[in-house]
């Protein structure tokens, strides 16, 4: 698939000397939706602001759908709708005035169908004339977006969507994000909400301290980092786990009742067979079991941790 | 050339206008008609003629030169101080609109607020004295050239202030001072000598100058120094107004 954002080599340092991006490189797919995760100061910010062109770069180039966004800046910025992640708005603006302005900013004719399209599509269009500071904090997110989608861009970057926003509203708004998606338009995310990438995107990437972790394919990355997880649950309580079974790092829960084991599912043996073996060895006996799999947020913890 | 969007920040920006307007037009024709009454009809009684003119003719253009000077600076320094305080300069950013484009919509709007509030007290002042203007093109042409130069200044100042205190600062601390001493109320020539050298450095001076002259014909100093004067000042504040854009000062980082 042909990227659309070609980032490469992009660092940034800023006055105060702290570097928020090593040598990045990165490319992000035509019509794909791209989650970029990472803790707090991770860089997620920063490397979206340059893309968008509200931060300069210290060294790098970045080029979306084949222009450079500084040497081309007019024709990369005009493919690019930004909803950033704090919620910037004129408060005594009405919510058409301002989205309308959004598009007039962008070079874009008045389209007063193309406007109201976008606030029907966001469940706004009731309050197209309500001044915004009257507006829930889930209705002024719909709004940021509104205003990133009113001049019709090709890529959108969507930084923290559905924070501090309640399940309800983050599930429609995910429902918004496909339905874009199936319009053609490349969505990238940032998010602290595992789920929110788990559900929604076709390739993660892991940013951690100005470096890219990793970018992998989601279903891919799933099954290469995924492991699943015994829990055996014991029929009478145990102090300790026996010296015969520390090969296995077993855990055991405070209770004394529970135990863990973590295992491969890719691996060329799981060790489950041996591990119930040397249990009933050990005089250990268990009156139940379950296995669950290891989700995107253990895959991003360990991740992170290993960085 | 995006003509689109520098229409879209001009009108945006003058709609605050009209949703502001006892603040934006109100207020500032008040406060001068306050300063007739005071000036022009107190001290006025008491001061026939300066340089052949009644008092209260004669501070005419020194009163809507004030206004002017302070309004375009006030317009502009917010127009861009209070999208970078709520955050929303960040679509002025990303947006795909060059700096000239920027500035023209935010310094085009400053501007046009000022002259239009500069021409209402005009008429203003034309109920309390008779006014007979010269060489009004001229005077067109110094309200516009004032209008857009301290209005580039008021833009300089809103993205440099990094706090409304900031924000007040210069317009209070320096350009109001500077307009008082500027030969708003009197004319230049009435000090003495040593005042008047000390008072020549005030750039004021040459715009209210030259804004005079074009009513009455008497000035302080000459029409092409007033020009000079004024020309340069636009020069100086449009060289940095684009260092601000080249390098990002306060905005990208």
């Amino acid at each position: 698939m042909p990227s659309i954002i070609s980032v490469a080599n992009l660092s940034k340092t800023y006055a105060s000397g702290f570097k928020a991006l090593d040598n990045i490189n990165l490319e992000i797919n035509r019509g794909e939706i791209f989650a970029l995760l990472g803790p707090n100061g991770a860089g997620k910010t920063t490397l979206i602001s340059i893309i968008c062109g509200i931060a300069n770069p210290s060294r790098g180039q970045v080029s979306v759908d084949g222009h450079d966004i500084i040497t081309s800046y007019r024709a990369a910025r005009s493919r690019i709708g930004l909803v950033p992640q704090e919620l910037h708005t004129d408060a005594f603006e009405s919510v058409w005035a301002t989205v309308s302005f959004s598009r007039g900013l962008f070079g874009k004719p008045k389209n007063p169908a193309h406007i109201e399209k976008v606030l029907k599509d966001l469940s706004l269009w009731d309050k197209k004339d309500a001044k915004i500071v009257t507006l829930s904090g889930g209705m002024k997110r719909r709004v940021m977006i509104a205003k990133a989608l009113s001049h019709e861009p090709q890529i959108l970057f969507l930084d923290e969507p559905t924070a501090g926003v309640d399940v309800e509203l983050r599930k429609g708004m995910w429902e918004v994000v496909r339905t874009l998606r199936a319009s053609g338009v490349t969505i990238i995310l940032t998010t602290h909400y595992i789920e929110e990438a788990e559900e929604m995107a076709d390739r993660i990437g892991v940013i951690n301290k100005g470096e890219i972790v990793l970018v992998e394919d989601k279903a891919t990355l799933m099954q290469k980092l995924g492991k699943k997880r015994l829990k055996l649950h014991l029929q009478n309580r145990i102090d300790a786990i026996p010296a015969a079974l520390a090969a296995y790092n077993l855990e055991l829960s405070d209770e004394g009742c529970e135990l863990t084991y973590d295992y491969d599912t890719n691996g060329e043996r799981t060790g489950i067979t041996s591990l119930l073996s040397d249990l009933r060895n050990s005089g250990i006996r268990f009156s139940d079991l379950d296995t669950v799999k290891s989700s995107l947020e253990d895959i991003f913890v360990s991740l992170v941790r290993a960085s | 050339m995006n003509f689109r969007a520098v229409r879209a920040i001009y009108l945006f920006e003058m709609a605050r206008t009209w949703r502001t307007l006892l603040q934006s037009i109100v207020s500032p024709v008040v406060s001068t008609s306050l300063y007739f009454v005071v000036f022009g009809a107190a001290i006025g009684s008491r001061i026939t003629q300066i340089e052949g003119v009644s008092y209260g003719t004669f501070i005419v253009p020194g009163l809507v030169m004030l206004s002017v000077l302070t309004q375009s600076i006030a317009n502009a320094s917010f127009g861009i101080y209070f999208p970078k305080f709520v955050g929303t300069i960040y679509e002025l950013l990303s947006a795909p609109i060059s700096y000239f484009e920027i500035v023209l919509g935010y310094v085009g709007a400053a501007a046009t607020k000022s002259i239009i509030l500069g021409l209402i007290i005009l008429a203003t002042a034309g109920l309390f004295v008779p006014l007979h203007i010269h060489h009004p093109w001229w005077m067109l042409t110094f309200l516009v050239l004032t209008a857009v130069t301290f209005s580039l200044f008021g833009f300089i100042i809103g993205i440099w202030a990094d706090g409304f205190e900031k924000l007040q600062m210069i317009p209070m601390l320096v350009v109001t001072p500077l307009t008082f001493l500027g030969g708003s109320f009197y004319s230049v020539n009435m000090l003495p000598s040593g005042w008047r050298t000390i008072t020549l450095l005030n750039p004021v001076v040459y715009l209210i100058s030259g804004f005079r002259w074009s009513f009455y014909e008497t000035a302080d100093v000459s029409l092409g120094v007033s020009v000079g004067i004024t020309l340069m000042f636009l020069a100086i504040c449009m060289i940095v107004v684009w260092w601000i854009f080249k390098t990002g000062y306060r905005l990208k980082n």
